[in-house]
C-alpha cells in the first residue's frame, strides 16, 4: 500500500477517536434537549467545571482560595491531602448533582414556556457564569489531570500494523479507553431510558410537557435528573479531554465542536450524536490531511461547521431528526 | 409632573407616527444631542475617549446592527465577530490601496462589503431556523477568522500577521493613526452613529420594519399575508451586516489602530454584542444604546472598584466580571426578556401618571 | 340552482352574484401516502359568501390552504380570475388579492394592533428601501396614505380604542377581530376565513356574523369560509360545499345541502350499509 494512503488511514482512525469524544459531549446536549427542549450551550463549560472540580478534589485545593486571599489577606492554597481518583470522581459527581439542583431551582424553573431561543441565550449566560465560578473556585492556571488512565501509543496496534503493512499506526491508548467508555455510556443510557421507570417518565416529558404533568410526572424531578445525567456525561468528557490535553479554558470549547455534530445528527437523536461525531471527527482530520496543506492548514476550526451547514441546507432536520411538517 | 401626553393632541397621522410623540421626550432628545455634539467634545480626554466613549459609540453601532437582525427580524446570529472582522479588513485593504480617497467613504464601503458577505452567510436562513441558524452562523465566525489569519493578502503580507491603520484625516483632522486627538475620534464615531441610528429608526418604523417583525413573530403567517421571506430575511442580513461592518471598520481603524483578528474579533466578541442587545432590549433602538453603554461601563467600573480600590489581582476581577455578566444575562432573560428598554418604557408609563396615579 | 348561468345568479335576499372568480378543478392533495383531499371540484363566484363544511378531519383546512397557496396539490388545477394559477409561493398568492385569517390566531404578537393591520397592506406598498431609510417624500406619503385606509377599517370593525395596544395583551375575541382587520386591509378580491367563530361566545359570534355580512355588503368582497356552527353557516352563506373524508359529498344552497341524504349521513352518522 502506498504510504500516502496509510497516513490517510491513520489520520482517519485518529479522527474517529476524536469523533468519539465529540459524540460524548454531543450526547449531553441531546439528553437535555430531548427532555426539556433546551439547547444547552453550557455543556462544554460543565465539562470544564467538572474537570476543574475533580482536579481540585484530587489535589486537596481549597475552593475559592484566590477570592478568600484577596478579601481577607490570607495565604491559603491547599488542605495538604491527596484524594484517590475514585473518591474524587464520586465527590465531583455529587457536586454535579448539586449544580443540577441549583440550575433547576434558580434558572430553569423561571424560564418554563419561554421560546427555545431565549432558553438558548440563557444557557450562554450560564456558561459565562460557570466559567467564572470555576476559575474563581479553583484558579485559572492549566492543570494536569491524571486519574490513572493508560496513555501513550498502543504498542500492540503499532506492532501488528507494522508487521502487516510495514507501517505502524499511532493510536493513543487514551483514545481507545475513551471509545470504550463512550460505548458503555451510550448502552447504559439507552437501557436506562428504555427500561427504567424514570427513563419512561423522561421520554414522556420529552414528548409533551403538559401531558406528562397531567399523569403525575414531576417535571422538576425529571429536569434535575436530566441535568445530573448531563453533568455526569460532562464529567466523563472532562476526564477524557482533561487527561489528554490538560484542564484549561479551551476545554470548554469542545462545546463548539459538538454543535456541528448535533446539526448533522439531529438534536433529538442519540444515534445521531454518535454517528455525527464520528463523521465530523473523521471528516475534519481527512480534510486537514488532504486539503489543509493546500490552503494553509488549521481547517479544523471551521470544517465541521461548513460540513454541517452544507448538510443542513439539504436536510434541515439533520441525519436522524424527525421530518419537520409546517402547519398553520 | 412635566411628563404628560394630555393636551398634546395630534392632528395628522404623520405627527402621530413620529419617533417621540410626547413633547417632553422630544425636548430631552434634543438636549442629549446638544450635549453629545456641543459639550462633550470640549471636555473629552484620552482616558475617557479610549475607555468609555469611543468603544461605546462603536459597540452601539454593532448592537444596532445585530438588533436589526436578531431583535427585529428574529434571526439569531453568533457571527458578529466575524462580520466585524470583514469590515476591519475591508477598510484596511481600501485604506492602503486607495490612500487618496476619504476615510469616511472607505468606512461606508467596508460596510457595503460586509453587507455582501452577510447576505452570503444569510442564505441558509431560508432553509434553517432558530438555533440551528444560530449555530450555522458560527460557521461564518470561524471561517472568516481563519480566512483572515491564513491568507496573507488580507494583511498585506505583514510579518506579524497584524493589520495597523495608517494616518487618515477628515477635514484636516487626523481620525486614524497615532496622532489622533480624543475629540476627533469621538466626533468621527459620533457622527456615524448618529446617522446610522436615525436610519435604523426610520427603517424599523416603516414597511421594512413591519416585514422584519412579521417574519420574527410568525414566519409562516407572514408569508401567507404577502411577505417574501427571501428578500425580507436577506435585507435584514444585508443591513445588519452593513452596520456591523462599519462598526468593525471603526473598531480597527479608529479605536484599536492595530488588530490581530483572532483576538479582536473572536467568538467572544459575537457573544458580547449579543449580550448587549439582550440586556439592552431586543427590538429596540434605545436598547442597543443602553446595552452597549452598560457592557462598556461595567468592566471599567468593576476594574476601578476591584483592582483600583480593593487591590485584587486583575485575573480575579476578570473572573468576577464573567460571573456577573453571565448572571445578569440569566436574570434579564428571566425577569425582563425585553431588557433595559422595557424597564425604561415601564418607568415612563408610570411617570406619565405620577404623582396622581388614580 | 342556476349554477349553469355563467354571468351569475340572484340570491334569495336579492343580492346579485357575479361570474366565477375562483375555480378548483379536480384537486387532489396527499401527505406522503395519506390523501387529505380527493378529486374535489367547485367554484367561488364574485360577491358570494361560500362556505366549506364537514366533520373534523374532512380536509376543510387543507382545502383552504390549497386556495391560499400554502399547500400545493399533487393533482388538479386552480383557476383565479379566469387564469390558471401556476405553482406559486404563498406570498405571491397574497399579491393576487387573496387574504385570509387563521384557525389558531396568527397575529404578530410583538407588534401593536395598528402595526398588525398595517402589515395587511404590505402587498400594496411600493416605496424602496432607501426612501424609507430617509423617511422622505414617497415613503412618508405612502405611510400616511395607508394609515388613512387602515383607520377606516379600524372604524369599521370598532377597534379604535385598542389601536396602540400590543396584540399579545388582547382577549381572544378581539384578536379574531384584529385578524379580520388585517386581512381586510389588503383589500382582497377573495377573503378566506378559517373558522372565524371558533371558541367565541354567542355575543361575539353575532358581532362576527354582522362584520362578515357587512364586509360582503359594503366592499363587495367575495368570502370563502370554514365553520363548524351549522346555524351560522346556514344563515350566512349563499352556497355550501360539504366535505367528508377528503371527498365532496354535497354542493348547493343551504337548503339543498340540508336535504342532501349524503350530508345527513355524514353528520348524523347513519350507518353506511
Amino acid at each position: 500500500m502506498p504510504d500516502q494512503l496509510l497516513y490517510a488511514i491513520e489520520a482517519g482512525l485518529n479522527g474517529l477517536m476524536a469523533g468519539v469524544l465529540y459524540s460524548l459531549v454531543a450526547l449531553g446536549f441531546v439528553l437535555i434537549f430531548k427532555a426539556s427542549g433546551i439547547f444547552n450551550y453550557a455543556q462544554g463549560v460543565l465539562a470544564l467545571f467538572a474537570a476543574l472540580t475533580l482536579v481540585g478534589f484530587q489535589n486537596g485545593q481549597i475552593p475559592f482560595a484566590h477570592l478568600i486571599n484577596a478579601v481577607f489577606g490570607t495565604d491559603l492554597h491547599e488542605f495538604g491531602w491527596h484524594l484517590p481518583a475514585i473518591v474524587a470522581i464520586v465527590l465531583t459527581g455529587a457536586v454535579m448533582v448539586g449544580l443540577a439542583i441549583i440550575i433547576e431551582r434558580y434558572v430553569l424553573k423561571h424560564l418554563v414556556n419561554q421560546a427555545p431561543i431565549i432558553l438558548f441565550m440563557a444557557t450562554i449566560g450560564m456558561a459565562y457564569f460557570l466559567e467564572g465560578l470555576g476559575d474563581i473556585m479553583w484558579g485559572a492556571d492549566i492543570k494536569k489531570l491524571d486519574v490513572g488512565l493508560p496513555q501513550g501509543i498502543n504498542e500492540t496496534i503499532d506492532t501488528v500494523t507494522f508487521n502487516a503493512l510495514g507501517y505502524g499506526f499511532f493510536i493513543d491508548n487514551l483514545d481507545i479507553v475513551a471509545s470504550v467508555v463512550a460505548a458503555l455510556l451510550v448502552i447504559s443510557l439507552t437501557i436506562f431510558s428504555q427500561y427504567s421507570k424514570q427513563g419512561r417518565a423522561l421520554r414522556a416529558v420529552a414528548d409533551d410537557h403538559q401531558a406528562a404533568l397531567s399523569v403525575g410526572i414531576s417535571l422538576r424531578f425529571i429536569w434535575v435528573l436530566v441535568w445530573s445525567i448531563a453533568g455526569f456525561v460532562a464529567l466523563v468528557a472532562g476526564i477524557m479531554w482533561g487527561s489528554k490535553s490538560g484542564v484549561q479554558f479551551s476545554l470548554s470549547l469542545i462545546a463548539l465542536k459538538a454543535l456541528p455534530v448535533l446539526m448533522l445528527g439531529g438534536f433529538t437523536s442519540i444515534p445521531g450524536a454518535i454517528v455525527g461525531g464520528l463523521i465530523i471527527g473523521m471528516g475534519e482530520k481527512l480534510f486537514e490531511f488532504f486539503v489543509g496543506p493546500m490552503i494553509g492548514g488549521a481547517t479544523e476550526n471551521w470544517f465541521a461547521y461548513a460540513l454541517a451547514l452544507l448538510f443542513l441546507v439539504f436536510r434541515p432536520q439533520g441525519l436522524f431528526g424527525e421530518k419537520i411538517i409546517e402547519r398553520v | 409632573m412635566f411628563y404628560r401626553e394630555a393636551g398634546d393632541f395630534k392632528t395628522s397621522y404623520a405627527d402621530d407616527s413620529q419617533t417621540f410623540p410626547i413633547r417632553f421626550d422630544r425636548l430631552r432628545y434634543y438636549a442629549v444631542i446638544a450635549v453629545a455634539f456641543g459639550v462633550i467634545p470640549f471636555f473629552i480626554n484620552d482616558y475617557w475617549a479610549n475607555a468609555v466613549f469611543v468603544p461605546f459609540l462603536i459597540y452601539a453601532i454593532a448592537a444596532l446592527g445585530l438588533n436589526i437582525l436578531t431583535g427585529y427580524c428574529g434571526q439569531v446570529s453568533l457571527g458578529t465577530g466575524g462580520f466585524m472582522a470583514v469590515g476591519a479588513y475591508a477598510v484596511y485593504k481600501l485604506m492602503t490601496a486607495f490612500p487618496e480617497v476619504s476615510i469616511l467613504i472607505h468606512v461606508l464601503l467596508a460596510g457595503g462589503i460586509t453587507a455582501v458577505v452577510g447576505v452570503l452567510f444569510g442564505l441558509p436562513s431560508l432553509r434553517i431556523k432558530g438555533f440551528y441558524l444560530a449555530v450555522a452562523t458560527l460557521a461564518a465566525q470561524f471561517f472568516l477568522v481563519w480566512l483572515f489569519n491564513k491568507v496573507p493578502w488580507f494583511y498585506n503580507y505583514s510579518a506579524s500577521g497584524q493589520i495597523s491603520a495608517p494616518e487618515r484625516t477628515v477635514l484636516g483632522h487626523a481620525v486614524t493613526g497615532a496622532s489622533t486627538t480624543a475629540p476627533a475620534k469621538y466626533l468621527f464615531c459620533l457622527i456615524i452613529l448618529f446617522a446610522l441610528a436615525w436610519l435604523a429608526r426610520n427603517l424599523t418604523r416603516g414597511t421594512v420594519g413591519r416585514k422584519w417583525m412579521a417574519i420574527r413573530d410568525m414566519d409562516i403567517a407572514a408569508e401567507i399575508i404577502g411577505v417574501n421571506p427571501l428578500t425580507t430575511k436577506l435585507s435584514a442580513f444585508a443591513i445588519s451586516s452593513f452596520y456591523i461592518g462599519v462598526a468593525g471598520a471603526l473598531f480597527f481603524s479608529v479605536y484599536l489602530g492595530a488588530v490581530e483578528v483572532g483576538e479582536a474579533f473572536g467568538i467572544q466578541k459575537s457573544f458580547l454584542i449579543l449580550f448587549m442587545i439582550i440586556i439592552g432590549g431586543l427590538g429596540s433602538i434605545f436598547g442597543s444604546f443602553a446595552g452597549a453603554a452598560f457592557l462598556v461601563l461595567l468592566p471599567v467600573l468593576l476594574k476601578n472598584i476591584l483592582v483600583g480600590h480593593l487591590g485584587w489581582a486583575t485575573d480575579l476581577a476578570a473572573h468576577v466580571e464573567l460571573m456577573i455578566v453571565g448572571a445578569l444575562i440569566v436574570i434579564f432573560l428571566i425577569a425582563e426578556p425585553h431588557g433595559m428598554a422595557q424597564l425604561w418604557r415601564l418607568a415612563k408609563e408610570k411617570l406619565r401618571l405620577w404623582p396622581f396615579p388614580h | 340552482m342556476n349554477q349553469m348561468n355563467p354571468d351569475g345568479y340572484t340570491t334569495a335576499d336579492g343580492r346579485k352574484i357575479g361570474p366565477v372568480l375562483m375555480e378548483m378543478k379536480n384537486i387532489t392533495l396527499r401527505f406522503g401516502g395519506v390523501k387529505a383531499i380527493t378529486d374535489i371540484s367547485f367554484d367561488i363566484r364574485e360577491g358570494e359568501i361560500r362556505a366549506i363544511i364537514g366533520p373534523n378531519g374532512a380536509g376543510k383546512s387543507s382545502m383552504l390552504n390549497v386556495i391560499s397557496g400554502f399547500y400545493v396539490p399533487q393533482e388538479g388545477e386552480v383557476w383565479f380570475k379566469g387564469h390558471r394559477r401556476g405553482p406559486m409561493r404563498p406570498y405571491q398568492v397574497a399579491r393576487l388579492g387573496i387574504a385570509r385569517t387563521f384557525q389558531n390566531i396568527a397575529l404578530f404578537d410583538g407588534m401593536s394592533v395598528l402595526d398588525n393591520i398595517m402589515t395587511g397592506r404590505l402587498t400594496l406598498m411600493k416605496s424602496g428601501l432607501f426612501s424609507q431609510a430617509m423617511w422622505w417624500g414617497r415613503a412618508e406619503r405612502e405611510e400616511t396614505g395607508h394609515r388613512e385606509k387602515v383607520e377606516k377599517i379600524i372604524d369599521f370593525l370598532e377597534i379604535q380604542s385598542i389601536r396602540k395596544t400590543p396584540v399579545g395583551r388582547l382577549p381572544y375575541g378581539l384578536k379574531k377581530r384584529v385578524e379580520l382587520a388585517r386581512a381586510l386591509a389588503a383589500e382582497p378580491r377573495l377573503l378566506l376565513l378559517d373558522e372565524p367563530m371558533a371558541g367565541m361566545n354567542v355575543e361575539e359570534k353575532e358581532d362576527m356574523c354582522r362584520f362578515i355580512l357587512d364586509v360582503n355588503d359594503e366592499f363587495g368582497t367575495t368570502i370563502a369560509l370554514i365553520e363548524h356552527d351549522m346555524g351560522v353557516v346556514m344563515d350566512l352563506s349563499d352556497r355550501v360545499v360539504v366535505m367528508d373524508y377528503g371527498k365532496k359529498i354535497g354542493d348547493g344552497t343551504p337548503e339543498e345541502v340540508r336535504n342532501n341524504p349524503d350530508v345527513i349521513n355524514a353528520y348524523l352518522g347513519v350507518s353506511h350499509d
